[in-house]
């Protein structure tokens, strides 16, 4: 099978090289035949990416120790739901997933995308052929072959790293790549409107699904990287500043400000630089993203094994750079804005400034990631940029733009008028500062937890008004009763409120994060039948008893367990049952060193997180540490809605006038003519 | 005990009753060692021993006031881990209770701390033992100071050079769109005006 693997590998260079190749030429030429060519290029390289995927799956489950990578990755005894995961665990098996996805999505696009488009599809086909060639030529040439034989057969492999041996790690990378090589298309299309001089707002028509599809899949791994990292490292937090974390919040911080400005050039003709430069800029940093996890350059946990891989990564990282940008430069003068802003106070010009802040605080984060090489460079000392600076800068410009998210919708496109604002902003300013208030005599001194609770009241109440507003217009217009015109008014403007939906989903994200002000821990040394208490923010006192410890066998580990009885103010509410698990091969010989496994009690208002450290002098006698999270629960449920919003938006269909104003440039005042 | 040529084992009494009885002290030793693999019920263990503690990781010193401090903690967050975790040393040695270089740091804090010395003179020791970058956050002076003020700086001349420009945008747009049409459409200035009130009623 990996005879099979390899063969497809080079199969795939050579059909996405000349598809690649045909794909330019036919665009360029206007030749029917090199773009047919270039279409089925494309199709056969997915076929051969897939054929690969098959065939190291095989080696994957056929326990094929001979082949490096499933030696490396899986032992005998692994699950068969991690045996499938191992595809991407490892350096290898992920850019040949990468790679693969990558032509399925380019495959897609070429055959999904309607037929008005088809003078971009040639030179989309060729950036996505010669993006894949790319990750295949690293494959064959990085020493990053996944089909690579040892000299010899280990009885069993080493296994999986057990804090991959978690559910969240089967769908978290897989969902961070999709939103990663996702963007590809977007680009591909981005370079095919340069190219054929074609920058009217079509383009962005042929893109709009493609680029919601990016930003949901990334939002989505990026909560699923929170979710495991929480549940598994056992740290007791979801988000460490890690450069490769930051790496993934880069794409999603600017294809956020393109889902916003994107509906200025909709709908106003304007901002068409600034769009095709963030396409191009979110793919470039997806491919930054790539480069930080596999070059070793910063320090990461999350990082693949130190190779030469990276040196790939940045040599294409600066070429693409380079040409994209040359090209984009050389299109600038077709680059010219249909209308002109009209006021200041507009929804136009707040989009503008939510834009500036989406990049400012993507500019943040990198500079952040960046600062150790930069100062190394600059001082000769390296520093470390850890949580405290990130937060530091990050959290007031996080706070400024939940500000903006609120006030956006509240102003009107092209102009507002002071009866206007002062109609629109009554009840949300008074609902943020009514927070405010209840907060600070509540207690609450803290201040960014005070302004992000304060702030998510305001952009909760914009929201509710905005609903509300619409259903009543509906209500008296066409009688239709409160949630039938609630449903009707999501139903038929499915972009609009579905992006209030994910505005909502970004409140409780903020409230959340604020909660992790209050967090609070303590450690113990507990022998059976003692107990510790921890106080939560909440006034209750919630005391810890270690009843005693199991030791067991269980699939591919063996388990040290700690049962631990909680009560909260005396009444018991449960039990934590953290472990200690050592991982074994299928001989029974240890893989890794012992991995800890929290235990959450999750509950509406506060996580109970108990962390077994180990034990004393072999004994009962055990280490914990117990923590108690405010609000995690929230940073979940902020994220389905999240997810749900950005679902509704990506929806089909809609009501026609509704995706006649998203075409067009139907913004019109009173007595104007059309 | 012979082997004849038809692959069959001759056996006397004695190998067979040797043969049986190792056969049993095998099955009932292998049963011994099933039976008390699960250990006990919590709690009920024999002498409160594990049953395996190498199951548990390394043996951990009992938890000291001292490690529960929270100026200690303090201190032991601003300080980098430099066990390649990327943690601070607080959170690498209550979170990686395999690492052996944060408790190690942990016990200098201690040792620091006993001596009297503040938590700013600690942090002072620990920079110069090992250099700058075992702080989490570079400390703000000299080029680190770009680090902190860089982006804020940078958004603050962004958003006023957005500012000027939309200004004159707005300007350059106000003589371009010239006057209302006012009347364009057959209605009187008082219906316009009744007109912009209706609509500014609806969401916009």
């Amino acid at each position: 099978m990996t005879v099979l693997g390899n063969l497809a590998l080079w199969l795939a260079l050579l059909v996405g090289v000349w598809g690649a190749l045909a794909g330019f030429v036919g665009g360029r030429q206007a030749r029917p035949d090199l773009a047919h060519s270039a279409r089925r290029a494309v199709f056969a390289m997915c076929g051969a990416l897939l054929v690969a995927v098959f065939a190291l799956e095989w080696a994957l489950f056929q326990h094929d120790f001979n082949v490096e990578y499933v030696a490396a990755y899986t032992s005998r005894n692994l699950p068969i739901f991690y045996t499938w995961s191992a595809l991407y665990a490892g350096q290898k098996g992920s850019l040949l997933f990468w790679a693969t996805v990558l032509s399925v999505f380019g495959s897609l696009a070429l055959v999904l995308t309607p037929r008005r488009h088809a003078e971009l599809l040639p030179t989309v086909a060729g950036v996505v052929a010669l993006v894949a060639s790319f990750f295949i030529s690293v494959m064959l040439f990085g020493h990053a072959n996944p089909f690579q034989r040892l000299p010899y057969t280990p009885l069993d492999g080493s296994g999986l790293n057990p804090q991959l041996q978690n559910p969240g790690m089967v769908f978290h990378p897989p969902m961070l790549y999709l939103g990663y090589i996702s963007i590809t298309i977007p680009f591909a299309f981005a370079i095919a409107a340069l190219l054929a001089k074609r920058l009217d707002a079509d383009w962005l028509v042929a893109i709009r699904k493609w680029t919601l599809l990016s930003w949901l899949f990334l939002s989505i791994g990026i909560c699923l990287g929170m979710w495991w990292a929480y549940v598994e490292l056992g740290w007791g937090g979801y988000w460490a500043w890690d450069p490769v974390e930051n790496a993934s919040l880069l794409p999603w911080l600017t294809m956020t400000a393109f889902l916003h400005s994107v509906m200025v050039q909709e709908k106003r003709g304007m901002l068409r630089k600034w769009n095709l430069a963030l396409i191009i800029g979110s793919w470039l940093l997806s491919i930054f993203g790539t480069f930080i996890t596999r070059s070793g350059v910063i320090s990461s946990v999350h990082s693949f094994t130190q190779s030469s891989v990276g040196y790939f990564f940045l040599a294409f990282l600066v070429v693409a750079a380079a040409a994209s940008f040359t090209l984009y430069a050389i299109r600038l003068p077709l680059l010219t804005a249909e209308t002109q802003l009209e006021s200041m106070v507009s929804r136009e010009a707040s989009f503008l400034f939510n834009n500036l802040l989406l990049i400012g605080i993507a500019f943040s984060v990198l500079w952040g990631t960046l600062f150790p090489i930069l100062s190394e460079l600059v001082q000769g000392t390296k520093v470390t940029v850890g949580p405290p600076f990130f937060n530091q800068v990050n959290v007031p410009l996080g706070l400024a733009l939940l500000a903006l998210t609120g006030i956006g919708p509240l102003i009107a496109w092209r102009r507002a008028s002071l009866p206007n604002l002062q109609r629109q902003f009554a009840v949300p300013a008074t609902a943020g500062g009514f927070t405010l208030l209840v907060l600070l005599v509540g207690g609450m001194r803290d201040l960014y937890a005070l302004l992000a609770i304060a702030l998510g009241g305001f952009v909760a109440a914009t929201i509710v008004q905005e609903f509300a507003r619409g259903a009543r217009a509906r209500h008296r217009q066409y009688g239709e009763a409160y949630p039938l015109a609630l449903a009707r008014l999501l139903g038929r403007n499915r972009r609009r409120y579905g992006g209030y939906i994910v505005h909502t989903g970004i409140v409780i994200l903020f409230v959340a994060f604020a909660g992790m002000a209050f967090k609070t821990e303590t450690e113990a040394t507990l022998r059976p039948g003692e107990s510790a208490s921890l106080r939560s923010p909440y006034g209750h006192t919630y005391t810890f008893t270690h009843l005693g410890i199991s030791q067991y066998d269980a699939l591919n580990r063996q388990i040290t367990a700690a049962t631990v009885e909680v009560r909260r103010n005396g009444k018991p509410i449960g039990f934590l049952t953290p472990e200690k698990r050592q991982h074994v091969d299928g001989l029974g010989r240890p893989t890794f060193q012992p991995s800890t496994e929290p235990a959450i009690m999750s509950m509406l208002r506060e996580d109970l997180y108990g962390v077994l450290g180990g034990t004393v002098d072999g004994t009962e006698q055990a280490v914990f540490r117990f923590t108690i999270n405010p609000l995690v629960w929230w940073v979940w449920y902020g994220g389905m809605v999240v997810a749900l919003g950005g679902l509704i938006v990506m929806w089909p269909g809609g009501s026609p006038a509704a995706r006649r104003a998203q075409a067009g440039y139907t913004v019109r005042l009173v007595g104007e003519k059309p | 005990m012979t082997r004849r040529y038809d692959a069959t084992l001759q056996v006397d009494r004695r190998d067979f009753l040797m043969l049986g009885a190792g056969a049993f002290l095998s099955v009932v030793a292998s049963w011994r060692r099933r039976t008390q693999q699960p250990d006990s019920l919590p709690g009920t263990g024999p002498s409160g021993r594990l049953w395996d503690p190498a199951r548990a990781g390394r043996p951990l010193p009992p938890v000291t006031a001292a490690d529960n401090d929270a100026a200690i903690q303090a201190i032991e967050k601003q300080l980098h881990c430099t066990c390649g975790c990327n943690l601070d040393v607080y959170t690498c040695r209550t979170t990686d209770f395999t690492c052996t270089v944060s408790p190690a740091m942990h016990q200098r804090v201690l040792a620091l701390a006993q001596q009297g010395q503040s938590g700013r003179q600690i942090l002072d020791q620990f920079v110069r033992e090992h250099g700058i970058a075992i702080l989490m956050a570079p400390p703000k002076r000299g080029f680190n100071l770009a680090g902190y003020f860089t982006p804020s700086l940078l958004i603050v001349a962004a958003g006023v050079a957005l500012t000027l420009v939309l200004r004159r945008w707005v300007r350059a747009a106000a003589p371009a769109a010239g006057p209302t049409p006012v009347g364009a459409a057959g209605a009187t200035p008082e219906e316009f005006a009744r007109l912009r009130r209706e609509l500014e009623r609806l969401p916009s």
